[in-house]
């Protein structure tokens, strides 16, 4: 089979790359070891374009546009890193920080937060906006797992791997707005759900101390989200 | 159906009105609705068979001027009547043919002046529920036309000629939107038609769905034929069970008549209509969303690309367009591209239906032509502002819009005009305020729609229509400093930047539309803790002591 016809070059902040022309602009980038924030997005689940952190500027586009879901064109130029850009990143992490009640040194996932990593990353090293400080609440039902609403980032990763690889399709999104909470069934405590197959996935890919397993101590929560394309590749491979 | 049988329809419908010397149309909007029309037409039909008049009372439309409602249009003499009671039903039949009832004049001035009825030809005139009086005032005949003498790209190409923009806000042109979901290949594809309708303030496809339903059936199945589709579903809100009805009648009427379902005209094209009912979110109105809650699923947006002409409705290409877009169908083809075009502006064509309302002495439905300027509508159609006061301001575009002022009141309406002033056209909302209006709490207003409509989907959105609100909010309790407005800029820019889908990048229009032309009021709340316009509750509140005198005060003036 030729590959030829289906290969595009491009460019991303100044370098010539070539990609194939089923991959997205973020997939190219990191391929090429191109730093891009992303939150929402995850090896091996479907892309939702949620967070806007990998927004990224093209040439002769009038909007910004996610990297990871845009794919690649001819001759597309991409720069990925700009002041404005940047300075756009920061304060939608804030926006991120400042909705629930993201507080690091109270958290289970403190050291190990995705959403910590990116505001060391992008350099966020204060909130100005005014904390929200919603009411919110933590379901402790399950046996092994705990539901933490007040870190939740609604990046939706935990009902995107239900749905798309575990296939139970127990957690899903309830209310609008800034009052969206992630719920398992029909928002009954995750304990009692009938749906729940307690594999764990959605804890394993949650960026956050939003969903944690129950152990011990604190410092021995750790998330493994790698499992995701392995076994993508070897179901694809059956 | 061919041609015969349309004109004998048409006939039919015209030997039933020549039994009749007289029309009393009353109106049945919701509107006129609401104030008991039914019971008027009631009335007037017992009247006219007590007192032996060959009198039809029918049920129809919208007439426009709703604040003189409930209407009342006499016919063949063309006499309106507004403010009507079912006590006014004997003088009403007793003036059929003798001097009109100047008592019930609804003293409309110059409300009709300049107005030009495209979209709105038929109401005032037609039963809604009766396919029959459609098509005995050129209704179906493009459908015909189309059918029988034209091909597709025919059809796509009058309309590309048209000038067609859509009509729900964005503006794209209607035959290259066409022609994109005609080109693509797919065995099955979709029509939607959106009258998801969710501004503040605007009711202009609730009229046209609730008075002249067929003529978006027409329209919808004439875009069926051309771009090659044989499913359509029309979404509406279900808060408008009226336009629901209507609908539903229609949609029985034409498939009886053989204008929907299989072999159309005697052709070989199957199209068939379905509704779907909204569950009341704005954001159903955005395509993408309105496609998943159609689908069954949570409504809320998805980045395009794929747009739905290439990927809609169940991953098949799909052509969504307004109801008001597609109520403009029929009569471009029926006249042709170039007929339609020799209306309006350079770049925007044709007429557009505008929701009047606010502080404005005729509120009403009004259509007039692109390139009309905001003043003869604001002033001449609707009577300018009332009571003495001053005109301040007119919003148009709802929650994605932005307010104008007095300098911009000669602006002609055009989709690009209004981009440029920093306001939209939006799908025709047009909300008049006067000095009474505080113009930072009508931005706090618009911004408090756009943070319980956003779906909370991406974050810009949904937390930042929040602290935008937040910020609003402050500067309206004179709480705030130059900082936090310099900090709503900001959020402004990146909300307006960063978000997902159309609410989000135009929620902060309001504001930015307010702060461009209104900055000194932002700024009197701001340094001076004052509200220039009086509405805002500024500064400390009022000490206890100071509230429980008043109380009793207020006890002793009562008692």
């Amino acid at each position: 089979m030729s590959a030829e016809p289906n290969i595009r070059t491009l460019n991303i902040d100044g370098v010539g790359i070539s990609a194939r022309a089923d991959q997205t602009i973020l997939e190219t980038a990191r391929e090429h070891n191109i730093a891009i924030p992303t939150l929402c997005h995850l090896e091996g689940l479907s892309e939702v374009g949620a967070c806007r952190l990998c927004l990224v500027e093209v040439k002769g586009a009038r909007r910004l546009l996610p990297a990871c879901v845009t794919r690649v064109e001819e001759g597309m130029e991409v720069t990925t890193h700009t002041p404005k850009i940047d300075r756009y990143r920061t304060l939608v992490l804030e926006l991120f920080f400042a909705e629930r009640n993201h507080v690091c040194s109270v958290c289970v996932a403190n050291g190990r937060c995705e959403l910590q990593s990116l505001a060391l990353t992008l350099g966020m090293t204060h909130v100005e906006l005014p904390y929200q400080y919603p009411q919110l609440p933590v379901d402790a039902s399950h046996p092994r797992f705990t539901v933490d609403h007040n870190r939740c980032v609604l990046c939706t990763r935990c009902v995107r791997v239900c749905s798309e690889i575990e296939g139970a399709n127990t957690w899903g999104v309830m209310g609008r707005g800034a009052q969206s909470l992630v719920i398992t069934d029909l928002k009954e405590p995750w304990g009692q759900s009938e749906t729940c197959t307690s594999c764990g996935k959605c804890v394993q890919v949650c960026p956050t101390g939003a969903l944690f397993e129950k152990t011990g101590a604190t410092s021995k929560v750790r998330k493994h989200p790698e499992f995701l394309p392995y076994l993508r590749i070897m179901r694809e491979g059956e | 159906m061919n041609a015969e049988e349309l004109q004998q329809i048409a006939a039919a419908a015209e030997e039933e009105r020549g039994k009749f010397d007289y029309e009393v149309n009353v109106c049945m909007g919701t509107s006129c609705l609401a104030q008991h029309s039914d019971g008027i037409r009631d009335a007037i039909e017992k009247e006219a068979e007590g007192c032996g008049k060959r009198c039809h009372a029918r049920r129809t439309g919208c007439m426009g001027p709703c604040a003189a409602g409930p209407m009342v249009l006499v016919e063949p003499a063309g006499i309106l009547y507004g403010h009507v009671h079912e006590a006014d039903a004997k003088e009403i039949v007793a003036s059929l043919g003798a001097e009109p009832v100047a008592r019930l004049d609804p003293q409309l001035g110059s409300y009709f002046e300049g107005q030009h009825f495209r979209v709105l030809e038929n109401v005032g005139h037609i039963d809604p529920e009766k396919v029959d009086e459609y098509v005995a005032r050129g209704g179906y005949e493009a459908l015909l036309k189309g059918l029988t003498e034209m091909t597709p790209a025919a059809v796509i190409e009058q309309i590309s000629k048209s000038g067609l923009r859509g009509r729900g806000g964005g503006g794209y042109p209607t035959g290259l939107k066409w022609d994109t979901v005609a080109r693509v290949k797919g065995a099955q594809k979709y029509v939607i038609c959106n009258g998801d309708e969710g501004d503040p303030g605007a009711f202009m496809d609730r009229s046209v769905l609730e008075s002249d339903p067929q003529r978006v059936i027409e329209g919808m199945t004439i875009a069926a034929y051309a771009i090659g589709a044989s499913k359509g579903y029309i979404y509406v809100r279900a808060e408008y069970p009226l336009a629901v009805q209507r609908l539903t009648v229609a949609l029985r009427e034409a498939r009886r008549r053989g204008f929907l379902g299989y072999g159309i005209c005697e052709t070989t094209f199957n199209f068939d209509i379905d509704i779907r009912l909204g569950a009341g979110a704005f954001v159903c109105g955005e395509e993408t969303a309105l496609i998943a809650s159609i689908e069954g699923k949570r409504g809320s947006p998805r980045p395009r690309p794929p747009y739905p002409a290439v990927s809609g409705l169940w991953g098949d290409p799909t052509l969504i367009n307004n109801v008001e877009t597609f109520a403009n169908v029929a009569p471009i083809i029926r006249n042709g591209g170039e007929w339609f075009a020799s209306m309006g502006t350079a770049r925007s064509k044709g007429t557009k239906v505008f929701a009047l309302t606010g502080r404005i002495r005729r509120t009403g439905l009004v259509e007039v032509p692109m390139g009309m300027t905001l003043r003869q509508i604001i002033f001449g159609i609707g009577g300018g502002v009332p009571d003495g006061r001053k005109f301040k301001a007119v919003q148009t575009g709802g929650p994605s819009g932005g307010c104008l002022p007095e300098e911009h009141l000669d602006l002609s309406i055009s989709y690009d005009a209004l981009i440029s002033a920093g306001s939209m056209m939006g799908s025709g909302g047009m909300i008049v305020m006067d000095d009474t209006s505080c113009m930072v709490s009508v931005a706090r207003f618009f911004m408090e729609f756009c943070m319980t409509e956003s779906c909370g989907k991406c974050i810009p959105c949904r937390a930042g229509t929040v602290q935008m609100y937040e910020l609003l909010s402050k500067i309206c309790r004179g709480e705030a400093t130059r900082r936090d407005l310099d900090q709503l800029t900001e959020l402004c820019e990146v909300v307006g930047a960063t978000s997902l889908c159309g609410l989000g990048q135009t929620a902060p229009n309001p504001v930015l539309s307010t702060l461009r032309y209104f900055r000194h009021e932002y700024l009197a709340h701001i340094d001076e803790k004052r509200c220039p316009a009086g509405v805002c509750q500024c500064g400390p509140p009022p000490r206890q002591a100071d509230l429980t005198g008043t109380q009793g005060a207020a006890v002793e003036v009562h008692a």
